[in-house]
């Protein structure tokens, strides 16, 4: 049969962006009633309160969040060993050492934490076939790749790292699809593409993805419904506008989505009443589908939203501020190649 | 990067809260420790009302944790913590430390991590947790097995099918993997996981470039494609394996895909026969008219931007034009957002060299 997998928006679900409904909900997260769930998630902390933050900055209300409490927070999820876990009281991970980067990049305040011991820490969890482990138990995952590149990029550190090997690792991981998996031979899958093209932007060579290839895969994730999934025959999810665009953009073919349709969809997975975006129109909302529908709508051309960084999820103006941007490379930053940017000149 | 998103609690979970439960603070046998409160900083970032029970199990794990303690009672409080919440990895770090230092039954380890991941089949850590154990054990033989009948409850499993894969290669368990994915095949067509898995079990083993798996590969799909033509994945591996080769060169593929044409319409049967035409103009074969092939792909990629495919009309438009640039011979077509035309399919390297 030819039924797709799908979600039907209803005429009745959210077409209008309602920013301040959104601000709202991340300023009041985590006080209200939703407690019990939000103690579930303490696992995830760091990353949840990156994901506050940079939403909030990219509608341009950072002020309402807590600058000097967070601080405080990150300083003491550092542990001796360099590496920083998602709370107090937790081990130490390569996703939330990455979070906690990326927060401080935000509030212009790295050096609050020891960020030789952190550089150390991510340099020691690369492997012989120059993969990453996310922390000492061993999981290798082209997440990692990616954390790890984009935590030393952020602190002007990449040249610790056997790069070659580790570009090698991720190339690896390249399928016949065009696609990239969690390790070689995994599935395509939109989420590790993101942390693949990531890597290979910050690492300076996306040369190597077969653009054409790639790009046709994940305009392929489009559904009749304007939204993305993140593998085929799958449903939609408002993070895949942000795995799949992201991608998209890095390697310059983002106009291959009808971004009209797309933007329905984000704006449908809003909640009209508690603010928030959910994974899909009428679920609930959290602020993790809050951030990516937000970011996603950013790289579609929202006027009210700040430019995002495709490669790191950030405001750009931040990453400006650092100096990583696009064809400005100090050294040790590595390159944020954008492919997009030459082309009007043609 | 987190694929889990909070979920509305589960009704177990509520009667687990709800039942009477005797908490570790009043239990004598644990009357020595005390429990450590959630420190979130002298003003916390929110205020938190925990649960009784996920504070009081939490608090104590706290304290086991700050005393380093390695004891059963330990070991004991990480599966309450586990099924309080089976994503805190500290915990699972913590039950790997207890299992190692207090030397326990690995086995009896097994049967948990399957309890575990049969309720909860999309959690990072008990993967995870599941590798390590089977490591420790080096004994895999119960994987594959397990493995099936994860995938019977959801086929596409993503932590299954890399949990299946490291097994496989890790114990060069390759037999019989074919013919499982042909059955996960007949029960559904367009399960891409499956087709992924094929690829790599045919990778791993005889390979693509033996000639004569290559054609039983080719006519599996097409058979499968007949059964179901709208299946972007078996045309996605269709495309994949022939890419060595070439589409245009394979001996009787084009006369059978047209075929294919008058019973069964799919977009995706023409995008590959536009990606086999574009292929006949690259390697300039001799076996098809040029200017005939390339108005064929033209039309074709019309059809999908203008009716068959429309939501992807920019992708077609940018195909149509880089075929007329390439190899049409009238004046080159722009578009402000195409990239320069390809010589391949690779994008331009834009990137400054290294200072």
């Amino acid at each position: 049969g030819t039924q797709v997998k799908d979600v039907v928006i209803k005429p009745e679900a959210p077409n209008t962006l309602l920013l301040d409904k959104h601000a709202d909900y991340i300023a009041a997260y985590g006080s209200k009633k939703d407690d019990y769930e939000y103690t579930l998630s303490e696992y995830l902390r760091m990353s949840g309160i990156y994901w506050g933050l940079t939403v909030m900055d990219l509608m341009g209300q950072l002020s309402r969040m807590n600058r000097e409490e967070i601080i405080e927070f990150i300083k003491s999820c550092q542990h001796d060993c360099g590496g920083i876990s998602a709370s107090t009281g937790h081990d130490p991970h390569l996703l939330y050492t990455l979070s906690a980067v990326q927060i401080l990049s935000l509030y212009d305040s790295i050096n609050v934490i020891d960020v030789d011991k952190v550089v150390d820490y991510v340099k020691g969890l690369q492997q012989e076939d120059g993969s990453f482990a996310g922390d000492k138990w061993g999981e290798i995952d082209t997440r990692f790749s990616f954390c790890a590149v984009a935590t030393l990029a952020l602190l002007g550190k990449l040249d610790v790292i056997n790069m070659d090997k580790a570009v090698g690792f991720v190339l690896s991981c390249m399928n016949f699809d065009g696609g990239f998996g969690c390790r070689p031979g995994s599935e395509s899958h939109a989420g590790q593409i993101y942390c693949c093209t990531g890597f290979l932007s910050i690492t300076g060579q996306l040369h190597q993805v077969n653009a054409d290839l790639l790009g046709w895969w994940l305009c392929e994730r489009q559904l009749p419904s304007g939204g993305l999934n993140g593998r085929p025959e799958k449903l939609p999810d408002v993070c895949y506008s942000w795995w799949v665009l992201a991608s998209l953009k890095i390697i310059g073919r983002i106009h291959w989505i009808d971004k009209a349709k797309l933007r329905s969809f984000i704006l449908a997975c809003q909640d009209e009443e508690t603010g928030g975006f959910a994974d899909r129109p009428g679920d609930m909302v959290d602020p993790f589908h809050t951030l990516f529908g937000v970011a996603g709508l950013s790289l579609l051309g929202d006027e009210q939203i700040k430019p995002v960084n495709p490669v790191f999820c950030m405001p750009e103006d931040v990453l400006q501020r650092i100096g990583l941007q696009p064809d400005f490379q100090p050294s040790n930053r590595g390159k944020l190649s954008s492919s997009t940017n030459d082309w009007h000149t043609v | 990067m987190h694929s889990k998103r909070l979920k509305k609690i589960e009704p177990k979970q509520f009667y687990n809260l709800m039942c009477l439960f005797f908490y570790f603070r009043d239990r004598k046998e644990w009357a020595d420790l005390e429990p450590v409160p959630q420190d979130d900083g002298p003003n916390p970032v929110v205020k938190i009302a925990y649960s009784e029970k996920f504070t009081d199990v939490f608090d104590m794990f706290r304290a086991l944790l700050k005393n380093d303690e390695k004891s059963e009672r330990a070991f004991a409080l990480t599966a309450e913590a586990i099924e309080l919440n089976a994503a805190n990895y500290t915990v699972w770090h913590y039950r790997r430390v207890l299992l190692q230092a207090l030397d326990k039954d690995l086995r009896e380890e097994m049967k948990y991590i399957t309890a575990i991941i049969e309720d909860q089949p999309k959690n990072y850590q008990v993967w995870h947790h599941r590798r390590m154990v089977v490591e420790w054990l080096n004994d895999p033989s119960e994987e594959l097995q397990f493995v099936a009948e994860i995938l019977s409850q959801d086929a596409k499993n993503y932590h299954a099918w890399q949990h299946r894969q490291w097994v496989m290669q890790e114990y060069k368990l390759w037999d019989g993997e074919l013919e499982y994915v042909e059955e996960l095949l007949e029960e559904d067509v367009r399960n891409n996981s499956a087709w992924n898995q094929r690829h790599f079990v045919i990778s791993h083993t005889r390979g693509y470039s033996d000639s004569a798996i290559l054609e039983r590969e080719v006519q599996y799909t097409l058979k499968q494609i007949k059964k179901a033509p709208h299946n972007e994945s078996a045309w996605n591996y269709l495309n994949g394996i022939l890419q060595d080769g070439g589409l245009s060169s394979y001996p009787g593929l084009l006369e059978q895909v047209t075929e294919l044409q008058d019973t069964c319409s799919s977009p995706y049967l023409t995008a590959f026969l536009v990606d086999l035409y574009e292929d006949a103009l690259e390697t300039n074969s001799s076996s098809y008219d040029q200017q005939e092939t390339l108005n064929k792909a033209l039309e074709l990629c019309k059809l999908l931007a203008e009716e068959k495919d429309t939501i992807r009309r920019e992708y077609w438009n940018y195909v149509s034009r880089s075929l007329q640039n390439t190899y049409g011979s009238g004046d080159p077509v722009a578009s402000s957002s195409d990239p320069p035309p390809p010589s391949s399919s690779q994008q331009p390297d834009t990137e400054p060299s290294d200072p």
